[in-house]
């Protein structure tokens, strides 16, 4: 796999991330070398290895189904970027 | 009933084209606590009052399911007849909006913890399955409100991180019809199950509706749009109608149809694409790191499907088989619960059949103009079943319980006492009744004669004299017979 400057700024936008113009160029070529270095995996066959999600071995954790949490409004909205009582506020999302 | 009579088709200037509907359905999970968070889901709170450090995504917080809402996905899965898968996994679906305080929404992908299954709908033209593709476990998103400043958009997050079960059918569905009666039965089983409250005001239930079009005749599906959270049904059939119309016309003139994601505006009755979802499908999904897998025994699976209820297909057998109803009927009695129950309750201690007769009709006229669910009417079962029983005894006539219905329905009193206290057991006495008639027939001589002459349609009149004369209580049937008697003398 390599990627492309189109393809980084793609990358860049999706995740919320300013990237400089003059930074792209840089920024492909060390991705791609990281790429290239994970790709060396590829020579393993794989054929018979299910996919692994975790290097625990142990199940998901559960919890009981009981009311323990909220009512923490005020410290919650602490992070609000506009200050008010109830909401947080945000610049307008037009739809 | 011919399958023809209803097939829906748009018809274009070049020929007809067959509608294909796939439904995301997304379902709330009935539990008292959020799927990875202890705060409350209870609706109508003050906003942000049932948010955690979890839900609006603060640096260091672990996600802890809740085992409830786990058995919730499970029943319903087995509600679907289908395939529970004993492991499953956990996702990050990447997106950014100012209601995902996370960045992501928990869901699954690859892994969903429920597989194929089916919905049977009753249709007019015969039964028809749809299919199933999966079910899988996901947290809702917080409500953006965008008309309470011109500037700014306010954010509530009491809904964030509540469990939502995605329930996504393969694109089986032909018609808004089939769309209204796929949503109205699964809302069934989930209510019969006790997994989601289904009410579509509050949004516990809503739909992405994915729509195509294609010639008749064609076997390959067209380019599909999606319409993103309607949530009517009236809105979805609305949406489906004007979205085929709008893709027969670009197909028509020649045009592309772009495949992407629309949404319904209902004010103005059309769909349109929703620009700010252009990298909507970029979703980079991956495990979510802080989520193992989930791992069920079977027989955690087996012990939930001993301890279903019964559902709303086998009930509908049984009402027909230990009640002798007929299949619509049946499918009415049963389309919810409470109704369900409601109708047990009466035929336990009433005629069966003439019990579904008058529910379906004047209970259900009374409840429909008043707007009230079932268990708010005011004719208790038991009340109502003895209505139906003083009916099938004869006690009173089917126009006189009409009556007493209506004092019912304004008083709560029993229906013994309305009868008793207005005096309004029909008259069933032969001689009584006989009586009566003659004395009518010798003050109609002149009508009699012409009776006799050939006249026949004059016996309607005489029973308007008998009823008048008994104020509506004489027994219609025995005044039947008693006339014929003797107007034939």
């Amino acid at each position: 796999m390599s990627l492309d400057k189109e393809k980084i700024k793609h990358v860049a936008k999706l995740a919320r991330i300013s990237v400089d113009e003059a930074k792209v160029e840089s920024l492909t070529k060390d991705l791609n070398s990281i790429f290239k270095f994970i790709e060396q995996l590829n020579e393993l066959n794989t054929d018979k290895v299910e996919p692994l999600t975790s290097i625990l071995n142990q199940s998901l954790r559960s919890r009981k189904d009981d009311i323990s949490d909220g009512k923490i409004r005020e410290k919650i909205l602490k992070n609000s970027p506009k200050e008010n009582e109830e909401f947080f506020v945000v610049p307008k999302v037009v739809e | 009933m011919s399958k023809e009579k209803f097939d829906y088709f748009i018809k274009g200037e070049k020929g007809k084209y067959e509608v294909v509907i796939g439904l995301e359905v997304h379902a709330q999970v009935l539990s008292k606590s959020k799927l990875f968070s202890g705060s409350s889901t209870k609706f109508g709170a003050d906003p942000n009052n049932q948010v955690s450090l979890i839900d609006s995504a603060f640096p260091g917080m672990l996600p802890v399911i809740n085992e409830e809402c786990v058995k919730q996905a499970v029943r319903t899965g087995l509600g679907l007849s289908a395939k529970i898968n004993n492991y499953s996994v956990f996702d990050r679906k990447n997106y950014f909006y100012a209601d995902l305080p996370q960045g992501y929404q928990i869901s699954q992908y690859k892994n969903p913890i429920v597989g194929e299954g089916k919905v049977l709908l009753d249709m007019p033209y015969g039964s028809k399955e749809i299919g199933i593709e999966r079910l899988h476990l996901e947290q809702d998103a917080g409500k953006s409100i965008h008309d309470m400043d011109p500037s700014n958009t306010y954010v509530d997050l009491n809904r964030s991180g509540i469990a939502l079960m995605e329930i996504v059918s393969k694109p089986d569905l032909r018609s808004p019809d089939e769309v209204n009666a796929y949503i109205k039965k699964l809302r069934s089983i989930m209510r019969y199950l006790g997994t989601c409250d289904g009410n579509m005001q509050e949004g516990s239930l809503r739909a992405d509706v994915n729509v195509s079009v294609r010639k008749e005749g064609d076997t390959n599906f067209g380019t599909r749009c999606e319409i993103k959270n309607v949530n009517s049904i009236k809105f979805m059939q609305m949406a489906i109608e004007y979205e085929a119309a709008r893709q027969v016309e670009l197909i028509e003139n020649g045009k592309k149809i772009d495949q992407e994601t629309r949404l319904f505006d209902t004010k103005k009755n059309e769909t349109r694409s929703m620009r700010s979802k252009e990298d909507a499908h970029d979703y980079r999904y991956f495990p979510d790191p802080d989520l193992l897998p989930l791992k069920l025994e079977q027989k955690l699976i087996d012990d939930l499907k001993k301890s279903l209820p019964e559902l709303p297909d086998k009930k509908k057998e049984r009402f027909v088989k230990e009640y002798g109803l007929n299949a619509y009927e049946a499918n009415v009695l049963v389309s919810e619960k409470e109704i369900s129950e409601y109708y047990e309750e009466v035929a336990k201690l009433s005629d069966k059949k003439l019990a579904a007769t008058w529910m379906m009709g004047d209970l259900f006229a009374m409840l429909n103009d008043r707007g009230l669910d079932i268990s708010k009417s005011p004719i208790s079962a038991k009340h109502f079943a003895e209505l139906v029983q003083a009916i099938k005894s004869g006690e009173i006539s089917g126009r006189i319980a009409k009556e007493v219905f209506e004092i019912m329905v304004e008083s709560g009193d029993n229906p013994k006492k309305i009868i008793e206290s207005k005096g309004m057991k029909q008259q069933s006495d032969p001689k009584e009744l006989e009586k009566m008639i003659n004395e009518i027939l010798s003050k109609n001589k002149d009508k009699v004669d012409q009776y006799k002459a050939g006249k026949e349609k004059l016996f309607g009149f005489f029973v308007g004299q008998v009823m008048k004369l008994s104020g509506g209580k004489a027994n219609p049937q025995l005044t039947n017979e008693i006339l014929k008697k003797l107007l034939k003398g």
